[in-house]
């Protein structure tokens, strides 16, 4: 019998990340190729229109833990209830949004159902019913196509590589009874700012700074990200020099990006750096010298002032 | 109170990698090493407590082949107390292209002996992106964990952490022991200097085989992984495209617009 593709989604704010359905989309097609059913796990407060909806991205069941203790991500909370789900419905593969909380969720479930879990997966093949992951390591310098073993296969997606698609689900929901289980961390304090920004790497768009920024005055790029709907990025010196938060910061020690269209704004183009967003579709380069490294990985290369041409762009999307 | 930090020596990031002939690992020959930047950052934190509080003890430990002494030794010349290598050199074709999950379970089989209050782990590895790690040790000895702390304290028998979440910082506690796992932010990381790592090449370091902690060579390894890797390849390389020449920065501005709208389609 085929086995059933489970898709573990993520709530932030309210509504789906962009990932969680790009996941479900991709479950689709995979149990489309299968022969067998997708199930939809989710988990939040007060989230049933939320679970409902994934009906139309081609859910044919969706499995709702719904608690308040479910209302953000907590760790134990969240492991206990998805280890629980997966024991009791038994899918053959389960797939998760690469993010911070996908990570270490993916991490805590496969170790407590012994299950092989393949991570930043880029893409996905079946072969004699058995799920091969292609993924990238080294910050995506490298990328690797992996078997994953056990009866449990496992895996996490990167952000914008999967499409979303419209399709056709029964959508049945399924409300589960709410067990938080054993807890051996204890919250005491969440301090959360719902940022109207976009993550970053959910980004179509994003404007990255580096060195040549030579301030932590990112203004400029802050505007042209506005005017695009994106967000800012910043290189690893950026970061390092205390510009910009670690939560912007591109490359193979920060987070590795695929935006439609990454705009690299005085940065060298060190290796660590490119390796984070290579996999974007369009890259442009802003750089004064002529020689930068960034203008062998960029499909557009001006040499000039950022602090001229930046603005000078944000004024023509403005027209 | 026993401090272990889990440390990884991985390849130079500003370095480019070169994939071996059998294509299912890196050619490791002119690879330059470091240490995890992130496990540095686990370094220094013990450090700190250490520095802080009466006895305390800092352990470092490393699974890896025979270089990764030269990683121990930078750890020693920083300040730990001591160190546990153990060694997988002797089987490159069952341990070139190990797993997370048996890395974990080395790991969590030396802890078995070996005393601790709190382990410090860095967040992630830099090399093989897999960030499960510290997850699965934590679960395999049964230890509350908490990820990508920016900040701790440690209060009788329980460490609170300022713990980096999206969009914010949860504060959170642990009884110990307990493991933890070092965010960018959490400290900065000490330089040692060069003597101090040449006279770190006194200290002894205890290297342990893998039968000796009590391992089936099957179990762990490449045979024993639940993630294989087929083949490693490089992403399609990109090349330089087109530079956008002469006029104003404005003329520039607009033909890169133009070229975004018409010829790349992505605005």
């Amino acid at each position: 019998m085929a086995q059933d593709v489970m898709i573990v989604t993520e709530i932030w704010n309210k509504e789906f990340r962009k990932i969680s359905l790009e996941a479900v989309c991709q479950g689709r097609r995979l149990a489309d190729e299968l022969g067998s059913s997708l199930t939809a796990v989710v988990l939040g407060a007060c989230v049933e229109p939320q679970a409902k909806s994934l009906a139309q991205y081609g859910a044919d069941t969706v499995i709702l833990a719904d608690d308040p203790g479910l209302a953000t991500f907590h760790p134990c909370e969240y492991e206990n209830v998805v280890t629980g789900i997966v024991k009791d419905k038994k899918p053959g593969i389960v797939i998760f949004g690469a993010t911070r909380q996908g990570r270490e969720l993916s991490a805590c479930v496969a170790a407590r159902l012994d299950a092989g879990l393949a991570v930043e997966c880029s893409g996905f093949a079946m072969e004699e019913d058995r799920l091969v992951a292609t993924r990238s390591m080294y910050g995506g310098k490298v990328i690797a196509t992996v078997d994953i073993e056990g009866d449990i296969q496992m895996a996490s997606i990167r952000p914008n590589v999967f499409e979303i698609t419209k399709a056709k689900g029964a959508g049945n929901l399924e409300s589960i009874a709410v067990n938080l289980g054993e807890v051996n961390v204890t919250l005491i304090e969440e301090k959360i700012e719902i940022s109207a920004k976009a993550e970053l790497t959910e980004a179509d768009y994003i404007v990255s700074g580096g060195r040549g920024m030579e301030s932590e005055d990112f203004t400029v790029l802050e505007e042209l990200a506005q005017a695009l709907g994106g967000a800012v990025g910043a290189s690893r010196n950026a970061v390092d020099l205390g510009w910009r938060p670690q939560s912007e910061q591109v490359g193979q020690t920060g987070k590795v990006v695929s935006p439609k269209l990454y705009i690299a704004c005085g940065i060298s183009g060190a290796m660590q750096h490119v390796a984070g967003m290579s996999t974007s579709d369009v890259i442009v380069g802003i750089n004064n010298d002529p020689d930068a490294l960034i203008f062998r990985s960029s499909d557009y290369c001006i040499v000039g002032d950022l602090f001229e041409i930046v603005p000078a762009i944000t004024a023509e999307l403005k027209k | 109170m026993d401090i272990i930090v889990l440390m990884k020596q991985v390849p130079d990031t500003e370095a480019p990698v070169e994939i071996a002939e059998s294509r299912d690992r890196l050619d490791t020959e002119d690879l330059k090493w470091t240490i995890n930047p992130y496990d540095e950052f686990a370094l220094e934190e013990a450090l700190l407590i250490k520095e802080d509080r009466e006895e305390v003890t800092v352990t470092v430990l490393s699974v890896g082949p025979d270089r990764v002494s030269e990683a121990i030794r930078v750890a020693y010349a920083m300040g730990v107390d001591n160190a546990i290598h153990v060694n997988d050199e002797y089987d490159d074709e069952q341990f070139g292209a190990a797993d997370a999950y048996t890395t974990s379970k080395i790991i969590a089989r030396v802890l078995e002996e070996t005393p601790h209050d709190l382990i410090i782990a860095g967040n992630r590895g830099v090399d093989d992106d897999n960030y499960q790690v510290p997850a699965f040790i934590a679960k395999m000895r049964n230890l509350p964990m908490i990820n990508l702390v920016t900040r701790q304290k440690i209060e009788g028998n329980e460490i609170i952490c300022d713990q980096a979440i999206d969009g914010g910082t949860a504060v959170v506690k642990a009884a110990l022991p307990a493991l933890i796992t070092a965010q960018k932010g959490l400290n900065q990381p000490r330089y040692p200097a060069f003597r101090a790592i040449m006279k770190a090449k006194k200290q002894k370091m205890d290297t342990k085989a893998l039968e000796e902690i009590g391992f089936d060579l099957n179990d762990i390894g490449i045979s024993g992984a639940k993630v294989k890797i087929r083949t490693l390849e490089f992403p399609v390389e990109r090349s330089e495209g087109k530079r956008i020449e002469g006029g104003s920065p404005a003329q520039k501005a607009a033909e890169l617009v133009r070229l975004l709208k018409e010829e790349a389609s992505v605005i």
